[in-house]
């Protein structure tokens, strides 16, 4: 009996993985094939040809690194819009953490009245709908001058990302020993070398997994970067939803897969910080 | 020469409705190992933290040879602090842990290695430089802080608690490598807790804490033979009290006049309390005493291997006698036995 419900949780598993998975490689497929209609199970011909539409690969007979080069600097939508992406991303990311980490080690080592008040506001952005706050913000943005700029696009993003940085900085201070500050203090350590040396090790795997989550919300706004941007400020989500809404698969396809691309890197090489066991999640249960 | 000293020193923290240091005034010689005795929660460890300059005393002054340490960074008191759980860098292995107050101090990497290879031998433990502290025992960490709080040659060294999370057996061992570092080293010494037995072992001077206040500072020996109030004396294992008054030339107490003779007799005010040690009482099944004997019953018997203890009940009033188990005497349950409190052995104090 216990034999067989292990069997089925693997199987279980099994199928979400299967489900999860499916639709990447159906856009796999997609992305380099030309015409697939139903019903054909897999497309009879292969191409490049909707890379080269989003001026991503150049035509064929120019693809040496020359080639590649000339076509990436004449600065098509899909560079300008991955490099405002990583851009703002970047940026965001390392200004919430600079936010977070004295908000983060108050939340997390020290009891006060209403904390669980200010946690709560500070998580509120993951409840509300963006649509509610964005419209109320934009005409402050607009009033500001922000609205239509790089800097207000970034601004904004920081409002739904700092509940993630916060709450995941939290978790590590909660589970962190100010005394080690301490005794590297009576060791002879000044402040600044205490915290390049004791602290940041400490608290590394924590920012790593604030930093990705913060990376990644960043990367997918769409509607905060469409009102806020006013058009003017593009990104990769903006170029996404154009390109899927003209109708042509394997374009859609090809762009989804450069959106998707960071997430599936970022996740592979952090994997091992975001699960269960790690010092950079256990402490959540302690907030 | 390292001479500590303490003046008026005064600490509390919002939300207490007590000081956690109150006015304590002490000195401690360059040298000498020290104990902060106290029950949990009496600011012993409070003290150690405003030495360190972790925290600021609201006043009073803390001199290290004359000199104030409160406006010094606390990375330039030479003061080094040992913690209770270690605290040993996760992320260094022990050479480094070992060696962090002198890569602090920007001494050559060659000539910290050489010092803590020195280092790691003297609290015994030469071959475990490459471990990571999560590799260690428990015994072994605190030999390891240990080693890294000495290396820099501090002028005061601080253990917070060093014996309470060691195992009974490791216990000994520690205790007797702290004393012969210290005294190799000759390193003035400050250690905090809150078990007397620990504190008169290790210790040249006991400081004892209660309330954030000093209570008394003076030798181990002293607290067993003379102490200063009531409850040093309990803290210290004394259970036998008597109310004493002075009548004319003789003192009565509940249970009898009783002589004895104490050198500063004349300090004592009219009503004192008289205290004496168990082991220092006399029994005996016929009276073959000559002053101060009491006749009185056995109410219970407890044998504790090395010395068995009686509760004699004089006039209702109950006293503890510790006699060794060895050649036992034919002393049972109800018998009516007679007590001798010897004149040199018992100690008068005010409160």
């Amino acid at each position: 009996m216990d034999n067989n419900l292990k069997k089925v949780n693997i199987y279980a598993i099994y199928l979400g993985s299967i489900i999860l998975i499916l639709p990447l490689v159906a856009f796999f497929i997609n992305a380099f094939s030309f015409r697939w209609f139903y019903p054909q199970l897999i497309p009879n011909e292969l191409s490049m040809q909707a890379w080269v539409r989003l001026k991503l690969i150049p035509k064929e007979g120019f693809r040496s690194l020359d080639g590649f080069i000339d076509l990436w600097l004449s600065n098509p939508a899909i560079i300008k819009a991955l490099v405002n992406s990583v851009t703002i991303g970047v940026i965001v990311t390392i200004v919430s953490i600079i936010i977070a980490l004295p908000a983060a080690r108050v939340l997390g080592l020290l009891n006060f009245r209403f904390k669980k008040l200010i946690i709560f506001i500070m998580i509120s952005p993951t409840i509300l709908p963006p649509i509610a706050f964005v419209l109320g913000l934009n005409i402050n943005f607009i009033s500001w001058g922000f609205s239509g700029s790089y800097w207000g696009v970034c601004l904004v993003h920081l409002v739904p990302i700092m509940p993630y940085v916060v709450l995941t900085m939290t978790g590590i201070f909660a589970n962190y020993n100010p005394d080690f500050e301490h005794q590297a203090r009576t060791l002879g350590a000044n402040k600044i070398r205490t915290f390049y040396l004791i602290t940041l090790p400490a608290i590394a795997p924590g920012m790593v997994v604030a930093a990705l989550f913060a990376f990644l919300v960043s990367w997918s706004q769409y509607l905060l970067t469409f009102l806020i941007g006013a058009g003017k400020v593009t990104t990769l989500p903006l170029l996404v939803f154009a390109t899927a809404s003209s109708g042509n698969p394997p374009l859609t396809a090809a762009i989804s897969l450069v959106f998707i691309f960071p997430a599936i890197v970022i996740l592979f090489f952090t994997s091992k910080f975001v699960s269960g066991n790690s010092s950079a999640t256990s402490g959540f249960g302690k907030i | 020469m390292s001479d500590l000293k303490i003046s008026n020193l005064f600490k509390s923290f919002p939300g207490m409705d007590r000081p956690a240091v109150n006015n304590v005034d002490l000195e401690i010689k360059s040298g000498e190992l020290v104990a902060f005795l106290g029950p949990s929660g009496c600011g012993k460890t409070t003290i150690l933290k405003m030495i360190t300059g972790l925290f600021q005393p609201d006043s009073g002054d803390i001199t290290l040879d004359n000199e104030s340490l409160l406006p010094i960074a606390t990375e330039k008191r030479g003061v080094v602090m040992v913690f209770q759980n270690y605290l040993l860098f996760p992320y260094m292995n022990v050479n480094e842990n070992v060696g962090f107050a002198l890569k602090m101090k920007g001494i050559a990497k060659d000539e910290i290695d050489k010092k803590v290879k020195d280092m790691l031998e003297l609290v015994k433990l030469p071959d475990i430089g490459d471990r990571k502290p999560k590799q260690l025992s428990g015994g072994q960490q605190q030999r390891v802080a240990l080693a890294r709080a000495l290396i820099s040659k501090p002028k005061l060294l601080l253990l917070d608690e060093p014996l309470s999370n060691l195992d009974a057996h490791l216990r000994d061992e520690m205790r007797e490598l702290i004393v012969t570092i210290q005294q190799k080293l000759d390193v003035t010494t400050v250690f905090v807790t809150h078990d007397q037995e620990e504190a008169v072992l290790l210790a040249d001077k006991v400081a004892l804490i209660f309330d954030g206040e000093l209570q008394s500072y003076a030798s181990p020996i002293e607290y067993y033979e003379s102490p200063t109030n009531e409850r040093a004396a309990r803290f210290f294992g004394g259970v036998n009290f008597l109310q004493a008054t002075i009548n004319k030339s003789n003192v009565d107490t509940e249970i009898g006049p009783i002589k004895y003779t104490q050198k500063n007799k004349n300090d004592l005010l009219k009503n004192h309390q008289l205290t004496i040690r168990p082991e220092n009482i006399e029994i005996s099944k016929t009276n073959i005493f000559k002053e101060n004997y009491f006749s009185g019953i056995v109410s219970s018997i407890i044998f504790s291997g090395t010395s068995t203890r009686y509760k004699i009940r004089i006039k209702d009033r109950i006293l503890d006698c510790s006699v060794p188990s060895v050649g036992i005497k034919e002393i049972s349950k109800n018998d009516e036995v007679f007590i001798h409190l010897p004149a040199d052995k018992i100690w008068g104090m005010n409160d």
